[in-house]
C-alpha cells in the first residue's frame, strides 16, 4: 500500500518535471543564447558550445545603445507610464466605485454602473482607428499633444482601465458595512474624509488585485502604444521597441534574444517578488470579471 | 466671519477657473497661424490654461460652503475624471466607429456615406473570408485544448505531487510575458532550435503555422486556465470527496461524476475567458508569423494570409493598406460577434445561478 502511493507520487513527479521542462525550455534557450555569437546560435542553439560571459555584456551593450531599441529610455517610459497609469486608475477608480456603490439605489449610479460593465464587451478592435483620429483632434484642439505622448497613453488606460476596475471595485465597496461611514458621519467627518480616512484604507487588498491586473495588461500591451506612440515615433514603450528593433534585425538572433532576455528581466523579477499576490489576483479577475 | 471667507474664496476660484477655460476655449476655437509675440505664448499654452482653469473649478466648486449640496459635489467631482476619461477614449470613438464604417472614411476625415459598401466589399473579399473561417477553426481548437491541457494540470497540481508551488510558478510563468516577445521567441525556437531536428520549419506552409500559433498560445495561457481550475478544485468540501472514496469510487469515478460536475461554474469562467481572448488573439499572431502563408485556391484566389487571424486582418487592412473605411467595418463586425458571444455566456451563467 505504501510502495503503490509511493510510486504514484513518483510518477507525478516526473510528468511534472517533464512538463515543467518543457514550459521553461524557451526560457532557457533565452538566456542561454544571449551568451553567445551569433556563429554559434546557429551552429547549436541548444548546447553550451560557445557561451561566454564576455559575449554576454557584448550582446548586451550593443542592444542597449542600439538607436533602435534604446533600453533605458524604453524602459522608463513603460515603467512611467505603468505606474502613472495605475496610481491614477486606483484613485480614480476607487473613487468612482465608491460614489456609485453608496448611491446603487438611485437611477443614475445604476445606469453608469451598467455603461461600465456592458463596455467590458467592446474589443479594442472597434474603438483603436476612431481613437487615434479623436487624440489627434483633441491634441489639436487643446494644444496638447495627445498621440506620440505619455500623457495621451495615460488617459487613455484610464479610459480603457476603467471599466473593469470600478466593477471589482465596486462588488468589495458594497461588502463594506454602511454603519462605518454613518458613524463617521455622526463623529462629524466629511463625506470625503470618510472616504479617504475609512473606506480607502479597507481597500487594500483588493486595490493590490486590480493592480496586478491592470499592471500586467498595460507593462505587456503592444496595440495600443504602437498605434498612437507609433513605430518610429520618438517615445517607445518597451514591447514597442522590441517590435522595432526586431524589424530592423532580421535573423540577428545574438541582438533578438538579448533584446528579449532584456524585456522579460524586469516581469520576472516581480513575479520573484510577489509571486503568490500575482497568482491569486490574476484568478480572482478571471473569476469577478 | 469664517462662512464668508470660504464664500469668497470659494467664489474667487470658480470665477478664476471658468475665465481660465473660457479663455483657453476661446483660442482653441480661435486659433490662428499669424498670432505673434505674447498672443502666440498664451495660444500655445491653451491646453495647459484649459487643465487649470478646471482644476480651480473643481476646488471652488469643493469650497462652496453648502451643508445641503456639499455630498452631491464631492460625488460629482469623485465621478469626474474616470467618466470623462472613459467617455473620451471608450464611448466617442465606439460612436464614431460604428458610423464611420459607413462612410469612406480616411482615418482622418470622410467626404462621403457610402451605406453598407464597406460591408460588402468585405464579404466579397475571400481575404477576410479565409481570415473569419481560421479565426473560427482556431477558437474552436484552442478553447478544448487549453482547458483540457488546465485541467490536466490543475489535478496534478492539486494531488501529492512534491514541490507543488514551484510546478504552479513554473507552468504559470511564460503568461507574464507579453505576446510581442514570446512570438520572437518561439520564433526562434521554430526556425533554428526544432528546425535542426524535423529538418523542417513548422512556420514555413500555413497548416503547420496555425498549428504552432496553436501550440505557443497554450504554452502562454495553459498556465493561467490552469490556476483558476486549481482554484475550483480546492474549493470542492473535502467530505464530499471523502464521501466518494467511502463508497468506492474509483479515482476516475470521482473525477467524471464529482469533481468535474462540482466545478462547472469555473468550467464555464474558463470557456468563456479562452472563447474571448482566442478571438482578440493578435500579438503572437503577429510576431510569429504576420500572417504569412500560401493557401493556393480558396474561392478562387490565391492568398498570402494563410494565418492571418481577424484582429491581425482589421490592423492590417488599415495601417498596411490604409483602407480604413473597411477596416472599421471588419471592427464592427468583429465586435458583434464578441458581443454576442459574451450574451451568451451570461446567460448560461445566469441560468446556472438559478439552477443552484
Amino acid at each position: 500500500m505504501n510502495s503503490t502511493r509511493k510510486g504514484k507520487s513518483l510518477v507525478l513527479g516526473i510528468v511534472g518535471t517533464f512538463i515543467a521542462l518543457y514550459v521553461l525550455f524557451p526560457f532557457y534557450l533565452v538566456v542561454m543564447n544571449a551568451f553567445k555569437k551569433q556563429t554559434d546560435i546557429v551552429a547549436d542553439p541548444v548546447r553550451f558550445r560557445g557561451v561566454s560571459f564576455a559575449q554576454l555584456l557584448k550582446n548586451l551593450n550593443s542592444v542597449i545603445h542600439n538607436s533602435n531599441f534604446n533600453f533605458w529610455y524604453a524602459f522608463g517610459t513603460s515603467t512611467v507610464i505603468t505606474i502613472v497609469s495605475l496610481v491614477l486608475l486606483v484613485l480614480f477608480g476607487s473613487m468612482a466605485a465608491w460614489v456609485i456603490s453608496r448611491n446603487h439605489k438611485k437611477t443614475w449610479a445604476t445606469v453608469i454602473y451598467m455603461v461600465f460593465i456592458a463596455s467590458m464587451i467592446i474589443p479594442f478592435q472597434v474603438v483603436m482607428l476612431p481613437l487615434v483620429s479623436t487624440f489627434r483632434d483633441v491634441g489639436k484642439f487643446i494644444g496638447i499633444s495627445m498621440l506620440q505622448s505619455v500623457q495621451g497613453i495615460v488617459f487613455a488606460y484610464l479610459g480603457f482601465g476603467g471599466a473593469m476596475t470600478v466593477f471589482i471595485l465596486t462588488g468589495f465597496i458594497k461588502g463594506i458595512p454602511y454603519e462605518l461611514e454613518e458613524a463617521a458621519a455622526i463623529d462629524g467627518c466629511s463625506p470625503e474624509g470618510t472616504f479617504f480616512k475609512i473606506i480607502f484604507p479597507l481597500l487594500r487588498p483588493i486595490i493590490t488585485t486590480v493592480t496586478i491586473l491592470n499592471g500586467m495588461w498595460i507593462w505587456n500591451d503592444y496595440l495600443l502604444p504602437s498605434l498612437m506612440l507609433g513605430q518610429n515615433g520618438k517615445v517607445k514603450t518597451l514591447p514597442v521597441a522590441v517590435q522595432a528593433f526586431v524589424g530592423s534585425y532580421v535573423k540577428q538572433w545574438d541582438l533578438i534574444l538579448s533584446a528579449a532576455l532584456l524585456a522579460i528581466l524586469p516581469m520576472i523579477i516581480v513575479f520573484l517578488i510577489g509571486q503568490k499576490q500575482i497568482m491569486s489576483g490574476m484568478v480572482e479577475g478571471a473569476v469577478k470579471g | 466671519m469664517k462662512g464668508r471667507d470660504t464664500r469668497l474664496e470659494s467664489n474667487f476660484l470658480l470665477i478664476l477657473g471658468a475665465v481660465l477655460m473660457f479663455a483657453a476655449l476661446f483660442f482653441a476655437f480661435t486659433i490662428k497661424a499669424n498670432y505673434s509675440g505674447a498672443m502666440k505664448t498664451i495660444a500655445n499654452l491653451r491646453g495647459t490654461l484649459l487643465v487649470c482653469g478646471a482644476i480651480l473649478f473643481f476646488f471652488g466648486l469643493y469650497k462652496i460652503p453648502s451643508t445641503a449640496h456639499h455630498r452631491k459635489i464631492v460625488y460629482f467631482i469623485f465621478l469626474f475624471p474616470l467618466l470623462f476619461a472613459f467617455f473620451i477614449t471608450v464611448i466617442i470613438p465606439l460612436v464614431l466607429g460604428i458610423g464611420y464604417s459607413f462612410t469612406d472614411w480616411t482615418g482622418i476625415r470622410f467626404t462621403k456615406v457610402v451605406g453598407v459598401q464597406n460591408y460588402l466589399k468585405m464579404f466579397h473579399d475571400p481575404a477576410f473570408i479565409w481570415s473569419v473561417l481560421i479565426t473560427f477553426v482556431f477558437v474552436l481548437l484552442n478553447v478544448i485544448l487549453i482547458n483540457i491541457v488546465g485541467f490536466c494540470l490543475a489535478l496534478l497540481c492539486t494531488s501529492k505531487l512534491r514541490g507543488v508551488a514551484f510546478f504552479r510558478a513554473a507552468y504559470f510563468l511564460p503568461n507574464l510575458i507579453g505576446g510581442i516577445v514570446l512570438g520572437y521567441i518561439w520564433q526562434f525556437v521554430f526556425n533554428n532550435v526544432l528546425m535542426s531536428y524535423i529538418k523542417f520549419s513548422m512556420l514555413s506552409s500555413t497548416k503547420t503555422a496555425m498549428l504552432a500559433i496553436i501550440i505557443v498560445y497554450i504554452w502562454q495561457y495553459g498556465g493561467y486556465i490552469m490556476l483558476i481550475y486549481v482554484t475550483g478544485l480546492t474549493q470542492i468540501p473535502g467530505d464530499v470527496l471523502e464521501a466518494a472514496s467511502i463508497d468506492g469510487a474509483s479515482a476516475l469515478q470521482t473525477l467524471f461524476k464529482v469533481k468535474i460536475p462540482m466545478i462547472a461554474s469555473t468550467v464555464t469562467i474558463c470557456t468563456f475567458l479562452t472563447l474571448t481572448s482566442a478571438f482578440k488573439q493578435f500579438d503572437v499572431n503577429m510576431a510569429l508569423t504576420n500572417g504569412a502563408g500560401s493557401v493556393p485556391d480558396f474561392m478562387g484566389a490565391y492568398l498570402s494570409n494563410g494565418t492571418q487571424m481577424l484582429a491581425l486582418n482589421i490592423y492590417n487592412t488599415a495601417i498596411a493598406k490604409n483602407n480604413f473605411a473597411v477596416a472599421q467595418a471588419k471592427a464592427v463586425l468583429f465586435f458583434i460577434i464578441l458581443a454576442v458571444i459574451s450574451l451568451i455566456q451570461v446567460r448560461i451563467s445566469n441560468s446556472r445561478e438559478v439552477e443552484m
